[in-house]
């Protein structure tokens, strides 16, 4: 039987209202203004962007500041809100060998052309609290600057390429598949599996690219390349004939250098896993590019080791945390006729259980 | 972007360029012309594409937000705008310069909005790559002991 139940919506209004008094905190405290948080906060600013599937800083860090800091709810907010804009077309694919890099570094090649770049990193920084930054004027440190780069960095898999040692990324012109607006089918192929993981939990996708390095289909991943920095995006103009650049953005691009012993199909070379994510997030482009390289086990000819990291059916149902987080949380939500059947079920078969078994009972 | 129809080149500069910074500009070059809305500003998403290792087959990353519009000066040009973000107000600045590149005033246009914010642009984008250069790595090698 079904009952519908109405009410609380008053209870829902004042619950509303203190979610926000909460969310503003101790109003003796300055707020935290949208262009704050999209400056100071940046990398949070950054994830949203990138597991929200949508470019645009301002809004990322309006979400942050609504979600009281819960970036899951603030991706939420930004794929909502990315469903209500009209689809203005593709842009072409972003040209990341021109990239201005803000960082590059190549754990292969010590000598690449274009050098070690750090750019503004964590590695090597102590890890230590940092008791400065809690004092009320924080001292701005200008950054050093040297005689700066103007041409383009070229990418470093391409020297290897030359050898003919690494597998060759086949140019393609098709149009990609895309989830947003066809449901994703399996198998899938690489360019929904790269679609799919750049959008992914980043906690996910890390734990999945963990379980590489630890054994479950292993593949020897050395970052390649890492590379930060903005890259113009261009598009055509139906109107106009002609393409133009619609705008600018930072990507965070990780290619792998895979060891790979060689196939039925395919000679011992080594192979790639590709990463390329929204912004500075260049622990989510690495865990992008060695679950990528994980799941293309298939077209390389390796066998199914069985592993959780090569099953693109676990790996892509799972790795999207605004699915994950609503078919988990509507579990708290009024179930109270189906529970009511449960019950139900639960005494019945009580009852039969007593009638069946009545001396055990009797003698507990 | 080396582009051989200047269009694209104002075109492509415009869509890049800070909000604040062409608004300023726009203001400076004085009252705006009359002009009629085509298309009026309107916010959208455009999908960005990359290619899997770079060179490979195209996917799709994710969105960004851009703004369209389209208008016409009441001396006839048709001037396009489609700029990143969401401000109409910018949309509209960079439609009006693409129709007034198009008139005698084009040269004074140029002067004063489109060289300004190349010059901005192209020193906001130097001061990052000369950070970036700071933290390049200078490797020496450790004379080893069985040398």
């Amino acid at each position: 039987m079904y009952v519908a139940v109405k009410g609380g919506e008053r209870a829902i209004d004042n619950a509303h209202a203190w979610l926000a008094e909460e969310r503003r905190g101790d109003t003796s405290i300055a707020e935290l203004s949208i262009e704050q948080i999209r400056e100071q906060l940046s990398l949070a600013v950054n994830r949203v962007m990138a597991e929200g599937s949508l470019y645009d800083p301002d809004l990322a860090a309006l979400a942050i500041k609504q979600s009281r800091g819960d970036l899951i709810e603030a991706i939420f907010l930004i794929r909502a809100y990315r469903t209500t804009l009209p689809r203005f077309g593709s842009s072409e694919p972003v040209k990341t060998e021109e990239m201005a890099c803000d960082r590059r570094i190549s754990a292969t090649f010590k000598d690449a052309p274009g050098g070690q770049v750090l750019g503004p990193t964590f590695d090597y920084t102590h890890r230590l609290l940092d008791f400065k930054l809690a004092a009320e004027s924080d001292p701005q440190a200008d950054a050093e600057t040297a005689k700066p780069r103007r041409e383009p960095t070229p990418h470093i898999m391409e020297f290897l390429n030359t050898e003919g040692l690494i597998q060759t990324e086949i140019a393609c012109e098709d149009t990609p598949p895309d989830l947003t607006r066809e449901p994703m089918e399996l198998p899938s192929n690489r360019a929904l599996r790269l679609q799919s993981l750049a959008r992914g939990d980043e906690g996910f996708v890390l734990g999945m690219a963990y379980s590489t390095q630890r054994g479950y289909a292993r593949n020897h991943a050395f970052v390649g390349e890492l590379r930060i920095g903005a890259v113009p995006v261009e598009m055509e103009i139906a109107e106009l004939g002609f393409a133009i650049e619609i705008g600018e953005m930072t990507l965070t691009e990780c290619e792998t250098v895979n060891q790979f012993q060689g196939s039925k199909t395919e000679p011992p070379q080594f192979t790639r896993g590709y990463g390329l994510v929204f912004g500075q997030s260049e622990r989510k482009a690495i865990s992008v590019a060695l679950v990528d390289r994980a799941l293309r086990w298939k077209e390389l000819g390796e066998s199914d080791s069985g592993a959780a990291a090569q099953d693109e059916e676990f790996v892509l149902s799972h790795c999207d945390n605004i699915q994950a987080t609503g078919f988990l949380e509507h579990i708290k939500l009024p179930h109270y006729v189906d529970f009511q059947s449960e019950l139900e079920l639960v005494r019945k078969l009580r009852r039969e259980a007593a009638e069946t078994y009545p001396m055990q009972e009797a003698a507990e | 972007m080396n582009k051989e129809n200047p269009r694209q080149a104002w075109m492509s500069l415009l869509a890049k360029a800070p909000t604040q910074s062409l608004e300023d500009k726009m203001t400076a070059v004085g009252p705006e012309p009359e002009f009629k809305w085509l298309r009026h500003p309107e916010v959208g998403g455009v999908m960005v594409q990359g290619r899997a290792g770079s060179t490979g087959g195209r996917f799709n990353i994710g969105e960004m937000t851009v703004t369209r519009c389209a208008l016409q000066l009441a001396s006839g040009e048709v001037g396009h705008a489609v700029v990143q973000g969401r401000s109409k107000s910018k949309a509209q600045h960079a439609a009006l310069v693409d129709a007034l590149m198009q008139t005698p005033r084009a040269n004074s246009l140029k002067a004063q909005v489109l060289d300004p914010l190349m010059t901005e642009m192209a020193a906001s984008r130097d001061a990052r790559a000369a950070k970036a250069a700071a933290t390049k790595v200078d490797f020496f090698t450790m004379v080893r002991g069985e040398d």
